[in-house]
């Protein structure tokens, strides 16, 4: 139990140093890396809660899919700090006033009188053997088959409309089309031979390296 | 032996089997950069490298002695903390990822039940490297290779992931053990056979999440120098040199184990008789991964770079519902037992 709770301080103090870096850094790129940490940092205590399969898909998606995605469009920000940063003292009362309702919020409801053992005992260990991946789709697809199905059809929908918001005809750009590409055959869909007689090219253009073509024409 | 084994500490133990694994890999990484010089020789009709050592076999050595000796340039305007961290952060998971390797029946370091989920999930972090190397150079052909790298990797990663969904599908576990015993049999039995888009999906997302040629726009030398790590040098380039070829190896140990059967033998058990070499064993496993890492050289020197738009079309329209339609079928396959994959 000693290595378990030392690695759960360990993580759980790279999640809050982590988190801290993300409010506090100036460059957003750094902030979007500190953020990756947190993420990191989380997976690592719910692995530790014998929750590795919430873990690793968090790693998978958040990490390695989300935050890339926001790292590439903040990459390409230019973010102007010092404007950022000019009403920092004049905001700061009413930034503190929120920030601490929303702390005594949550610590109303998450406090320690409403956690703990005596609240919840301890649940006792899986062991080895139990499968994550497979409880959690038992009861994914059992129980909650509604919910999942409802969150489901809610996603579709917004891919749905993600697509339809980015996707615009322009029909003044020139694209390929592969499938006609691959279409085409040897022979006379390919090129277009054109028999033409030679033309007259005027004496003075032949053999003169240094004429101008342009001016003779 | 077995004694001194148990009688060590749990941790010297494993410290030992990392050991174990690593070091052979970095090995295999060092000649696998002599073997693609020397086979893109051959098939160019080249010799490839012959000075250094027997056939040139020295010539890795020689090249790690070069670059150690070098000189690690770092930008002016770098970010340097980033910078340096960025090769860290691209080799990292390759090498993490082969802590739930099975190179033979519970032969493995960590057997853990999400396996297949862990070793997505680290491919996924190996991007990382790359975004950071592009972006702390503060160089304009660094950041357009990160650029192209990512917007790839993430178009990739999903046809990936989709393709190792059907896989688990198949063989109805997450455990890569459990994946190679789910494939039990002969030749035909192996999960390449009824998942043959997804296999196909496979090995060409891999080649593409390795930057391998002829997905390599990342480094694309005729358009952007050599993209992300065009400011790297020394070791610090070295290390993002190794961690590519270490990505393409755990890819084509990952097609060997997922779709060819891993350690299995291609003969019917019936067949093999008492010759250890014909029976299920770490050599077929070493077997298959050598004709993939083969194939990785193959393409690269075969096909011509792919346009970027073509790399994204490839992506995101063919190979994605590729993935869902196969998944689908596969799901049909196991749900009504089709034999002689799901018979039992």
């Amino acid at each position: 139990m000693g290595f378990e709770k030392f690695l759960f301080y360990v993580f759980a103090l790279i999640t809050l140093w982590a988190s801290g870096m993300v409010i506090t850094r100036k460059n957003p790129v750094h902030s979007v890396l500190f953020l990756v940490l947190a993420f990191v940092g989380s997976a690592a205590l719910w692995v530790l809660l014998e929750a590795e399969f919430l873990g690793i898909v968090l790693v998978l998606v958040y990490v390695g899919a989300v935050m890339v995605l926001f790292l590439f469009v903040v990459m390409m920000l230019d973010v102007d700090i010092a404007t950022l940063r000019a009403g920092f003292i004049s905001y700061l009362p009413v930034g503190i006033l929120i920030a601490s309702v929303m702390a005594a919020e949550i610590f109303l409801i998450v406090g320690p009188s409403n956690f703990g053992l005596d609240a919840f005992p301890a649940p006792a260990p899986a062991g080895p053997d139990a499968t994550n991946a497979a409880d959690l789709g038992r009861v994914l697809y059992t129980v909650y088959l509604y919910p999942v199905e409802i969150a489901a059809v809610i996603l579709l929908v917004a891919i749905v409309a993600a697509i339809r918001l980015t996707l615009r005809r322009r029909p003044d750009t020139k694209y390929v089309d592969p499938s006609r590409q691959v279409r085409v055959k040897k022979g006379p869909g390919r090129v277009r031979l054109v028999k033409m007689a030679a033309e007259d090219v005027a004496p003075a253009t032949v053999g003169g390296a240094d004429s101008n073509v342009g001016e003779n024409s | 032996m077995i004694e001194l084994w148990n009688a060590l500490p749990l941790v010297i133990q494993i410290l030992l089997k990392i050991t174990a694994i690593l070091l052979p890999l970095l090995a295999m990484v060092a000649y696998y950069t002599y073997a693609e010089r020397k086979i893109i020789g051959y098939i160019q009709v080249r010799i490839g490298p012959n000075r250094v050592g027997w056939r040139g076999l020295l010539q890795p050595i020689a090249d790690a002695l070069k670059l150690m000796m070098k000189e690690i340039i770092i930008p002016t305007k770098a970010d340097k903390t980033l910078f340096l961290l960025a090769p860290m952060i691209a080799i990292a998971p390759a090498m993490a990822a082969w802590a739930v390797f099975p190179f033979d029946e519970g032969l493995v370091l960590a057997d853990i039940n999400a396996g297949l989920l862990y070793v997505l999930a680290l491919s996924s972090l190996g991007v990382y490297g790359i975004i950071i190397a592009g972006w702390a150079s503060n160089s304009r052909y660094a950041l357009l290779g990160a650029m192209r790298s990512a917007a790839q990797i993430v178009a990739y990663e999903i046809a990936m992931g989709f393709a190792l969904v059907g896989v688990l599908v198949a063989a109805g576990s997450l455990n890569l053990g459990v994946i190679v015993e789910a494939q039990q049999g002969n030749l035909l039995t192996w999960f390449w056979l009824p998942l043959l888009p997804l296999f196909g999906v496979y090995l060409i997302s891999g080649v593409a999440e390795t930057n391998r040629a002829p997905f390599d726009v990342a480094e694309g030398e005729s358009e952007i120098v050599a993209g992300f790590h065009v400011e790297y040098s020394g070791m610090a380039f070295a290390v993002f040199f190794l961690a590519e070829y270490a990505n393409m190896i755990l890819i084509a140990a990952l097609t060997a184990l997922l779709f060819m059967g891993g350690w299995l033998s291609p003969l019917p058990q019936a067949w093999t008789g008492d010759l250890w070499i014909l029976q299920d064993g770490f050599h077929w496993l070493l077997l298959k991964t050598f004709f993939f890492m083969f194939v990785f050289l193959w393409l690269r020197a075969t096909f011509p770079r792919y346009r970027y738009d073509q790399i994204m079309r490839l992506g995101w329209k063919v190979f994605i519902p590729i993935t869902i339609v196969w998944i689908l079928v596969v799901a049909l396959a196991v749900v009504y037992r089709l034999p002689p994959w799901w018979s039992a």
